[in-house]
């Protein structure tokens, strides 16, 4: 009989290789960068990165339960834009504008689930929906760009730790910690991956299904809410920007399946989407350094993101049986 | 003793179709209660009546005494209810202790005790004696008869007063099958209610300690088991008298002629070694054995589904291969494959009986990529009325049948092609015994027209009544060819097992 060890490198392998390809892509981007492994590349690069990465991990819970969130990018922007009125002034001030920023998003995600479970709508299209509302309630917070944001609170979270260590590393680990892993290891965690493996089954084991999927659509609204709060301090500023939430939005897919969670849901994990997220960054950078031209970048990211979701399929070549293909 | 649940003049509707007309059923703690019926008899309804997964339109539900109503499965799993499932409510990508203990996980802190949890999954599958089975894999890597041990052990970790058994054992292997017998009577003696369903007649006899028999939705009669005897019980089951299950078998026949299908030294991976078969125009032969020696690779295998295999086959003498299921069903090689699983493979549930049947000849029913309505329609009309299918209107979605008449559509959507070799993998399945009859009555007459059969089944008494010759397959091999007189219930357990047989 194979060990538990067996079990568990079983379970987290497509989180291994996702790590594995973040590591490579990001090795080459090192030796390649003129400057190499210094405090500014590193801190720079993973204020990129860390955005997308939450905006990922948001998208993964919808996708583990079989369904989608499209609306994940414009709560993302929603919450920069609201961020720029609110989390300004004394700390106090900001610190209260920090929980509206939060609770905006996760009742974003909440009506998100709300509808989805009560209405019987498919996740797409609602989440299609909602997603414009959304970018319209950011078009009516900031017509134009513009804003601000508390310096204080943004020069820490985006700054560099005593020891050359990104904050912004931190900030993703600490939200890891504090919502991902107890989502995951709660019975709403192991109750939403059963509803993405098969949710007649789950049904009739007699779960909650409908409190189930509000709850996981709701930790995603909060989760781009994270995103799109860092992002504000980031970049000083709010912009309604339909193409940045857009972005986001699809990179948070190819994020998700990168880090080896299918979209048929059941399988996978957050901390996978997060090296999705950071390989799919690098890549970007990667054709920084080697001075493509700025006209091929699209073309040559798409292909590589291509080979990367295939490695993962790789597999697939190997079955004797062809209806496993199927299942 | 008093009865621990009760069901008084339930009914319920679907549209306008009566599902239950005022049944009665009572199931007391320490007794085995069967329930007999066709399938579309009430049984599967009755069930989801007491599990809370659908409410009924009239009646009331007594349990211990005080009158109940469960609006969710939750409810029912609360107040001590535990079915286990025909169909399986088992989530494949989670472990096996995750299903375990899917409905109330032990908790520390808010969080899933993963140490708590894989005690409970183990406790529960030693009881279910399945201690086999590690508590970490996934499910979807176990064997249809594990992962049925694994629900039996997922509906014990709730510690249950009522446990129900919808066609429980239908998937499960012969070793299965005795330890979930040891199992049922262990518990019966530990004061359980346990109600239990199936289509097998001598696992009723082994087990229950009453009957109640179902008809058309309506209760027909309950007796303490023994007091009636088989044919009175199928009698009451049917409504009518069946004298002869399985239609009579020609005399056995002369090796001559050419095989219509022949293999020689098929092998794939380590699951089929060097099989040799041969199966002539009218034979019908059996493929025996416990679950998953190979025999369904080897339909696989014959269907072009498999990758690397290696050995020969032949049809009607010429070498061939098989490259796809396309290629399998066109008209050169003409072999069809009724797969085990109606609603995963066999079936497209959501679309039509007219859609179904004719998919699979689409390429004999079009002109230039357009399907010809007129030629669809007729072939349609003439195979429904053929086997007989059930059905008011062959627009209405095919998932909407009986599982007999659901079968019907899958067998009648390959005839629709005129195979010249048949295979067909436990085409009997949790399917009530008019419907076997008149599939058994079907395989003789095609055989007799001159097609070549091959059946896979777990049902031994199937495998006597209807096949000429027997292969009983073991870990990937032909162990023991049956035939005649040589075939009988005893002979095919003893080789099943690969046990030394005595000379024929």
């Amino acid at each position: 009989m194979p060990t538990d060890a067996y079990f568990h490198l079983r379970e987290h392998r497509a989180t291994c290789a996702a790590a594995a390809l973040f590591v490579l892509l990001f090795a080459v981007y090192i030796a390649k960068h003129q400057v190499g492994w210094t405090v500014p590349v590193l801190t720079t690069a993973s204020n990129k990165a860390v955005l997308l990465a939450i905006v990922a991990m948001a998208q993964t819970l919808p996708v583990l339960t079989g369904g989608i969130d499209l609306s994940v990018g414009m709560v993302f922007v929603l919450a920069n834009c609201l961020a720029s009125h609110l989390v300004v002034g004394t700390p106090m001030e900001a610190a209260f504008g920090v929980v509206v920023v939060l609770a905006a998003g996760a009742l974003c995600g909440f009506v998100n689930g709300a509808i989805i479970v009560y209405g019987r709508l498919q996740p797409i299209i609602t989440t299609l929906a909602t997603g414009i509302v959304y970018f319209g309630f950011s078009l009516g917070l900031r017509p134009v760009p513009g804003g601000d944001v508390q310096a204080g609170l943004a020069d820490a979270l985006t700054g560099t730790l005593p020891g050359g260590i990104p904050a912004m590393l931190v900030v993703l680990l600490a939200v890891v910690g504090l919502v991902w892993l107890p989502y995951r290891r709660s019975v709403l965690g192991r109750a939403a991956l059963a509803i993405g493996s098969s949710e007649a089954a789950t049904y009739m084991s007699g779960v909650a299904i409908g409190r189930t999927k509000i709850v996981t659509y709701t930790v995603a609204g909060l989760l781009a809410a994270i995103g799109g709060l860092l992002l504000t301090f980031v970049t000083f500023s709010g912009e309604a920007s339909a193409a940045i939430g857009g972005v986001y939005t699809l990179n948070s897919i190819a994020a998700v399946v990168i880090g080896g969670t299918v979209l048929s849901g059941g399988a996978g994990s957050a901390i996978g989407s997060i090296f999705g997220a950071f390989a799919l960054r690098t890549i970007g950078d990667l054709l920084f350094v080697f001075d493509l031209e700025p006209l091929w970048q699209p073309l040559f990211q798409g292909v590589i993101l291509l080979v990367a979701v295939s490695v993962g399929s790789l597999r697939l070549l190997k079955l004797d049986n062809r209806l496993d293909l199927f299942r | 003793m008093d009865p621990i649940l009760q069901l008084v003049n339930i009914s319920k509707r679907y549209g306008g179709v009566r599902a239950l007309e005022r049944a009665q059923f009572a199931v007391a703690p320490g007794r085995i209660h069967a329930l007999l019926g066709e399938n579309g008899a009430g049984k599967s309804t009755l069930i989801k009546v007491m599990t809370g997964v659908v409410q009924p339109d009239e009646g009331r539900i007594v349990l211990a005494g005080t009158e109940r109503r469960f609006a969710h499965p939750q409810e029912a799993v609360s107040a001590g209810i535990a079915c286990i499932f025909q169909e399986l409510s088992l989530m494949p990508d989670l472990s096996v202790a995750d299903n375990i203990c899917i409905t109330s996980p032990p908790t520390r802190f808010g969080l899933i005790d993963r140490k708590a949890q894989r005690r409970i999954a183990e406790a529960a599958l030693a009881r279910a004696g399945a201690e086999d089975i590690h508590p970490l894999a996934p499910v979807a890597s176990l064997t249809l008869s594990r992962r049925q041990m694994v629900e039996i052990a997922k509906a014990l970790a709730r510690e249950p007063k009522i446990l129900i058994l919808d066609e429980a054992t239908s998937a499960l292997t012969a070793a299965d099958v005795g330890r979930v017998f040891a199992l049922l009577k262990r518990l019966r003696s530990e004061g359980m209610a346990i109600v239990y369903i199936s289509h097998r007649m001598n696992e009723i006899k082994e087990l229950a300690d009453d009957c109640s028999v179902f008809r058309n939705g309506s209760h027909v009669a309950t007796f303490a088991a023994g007091t009636q005897s088989d044919a009175q019980t199928v009698e009451m089951m049917i409504g009518r008298d069946i004298a002869h299950a399985f239609p009579p078998k020609p005399a056995p026949r002369s090796d001559a002629g050419t095989p219509a299908l022949e293999t020689r030294g098929l092998s794939w991976n380590d699951r089929l070694h060097g099989i040799d078969i041969a199966v002539r125009p009218g034979e019908i032969v059996g493929l025996g054995g416990l679950d998953g020696q190979g025999q369904r690779e080897l339909f696989l295998a014959l269907f072009g589904v498999l990758k690397g295999v290696s050995g020969e086959v032949r049809l009607g003498g010429k070498p061939v291969s098989v490259r796809n299921p396309k290629h399998a069903k066109c008209s050169e090689i003409g072999i069809a494959l009724v797969p085990e699983d109606r609603k995963t493979d066999g079936l497209m549930l959501p679309m039509s009986v007219n859609d179904n049947l004719s998919f699979a000849a689409l390429d004999r029913l079009s002109r230039a990529g357009t399907v010809l309505a007129a030629a669809e329609g007729t072939a349609v009309a003439e195979m429904v009325r053929r086997l007989s299918i059930k059905v008011s209107d062959t627009g209405v979605a095919v998932g909407t049948l009986s599982g007999g008449n659901q079968q019907k559509v899958v067998i009648g959507k390959w005839l629709m092609n005129a195979p010249r070799i048949l295979l067909l993998s436990d085409p009997t399945r949790g399917i009530d015994v008019g419907t076997k009859q008149e599939i058994y009555a079907l395989l003789r007459k095609l055989a007799d027209e001159g097609a070549a059969v091959m059946l896979y089944s777990t049902d031994y008494a199937e495998l006597i009544g209807c096949c000429d010759r027997v292969a009983v397959f073991f870990d990937g091999r032909i162990v023991r060819w049956l035939a005649g007189a040589d075939l009988t219930e005893r002979a095919l357990v003893s080789s099943a097992l690969n046990l030394e047989t005595e000379a024929a």
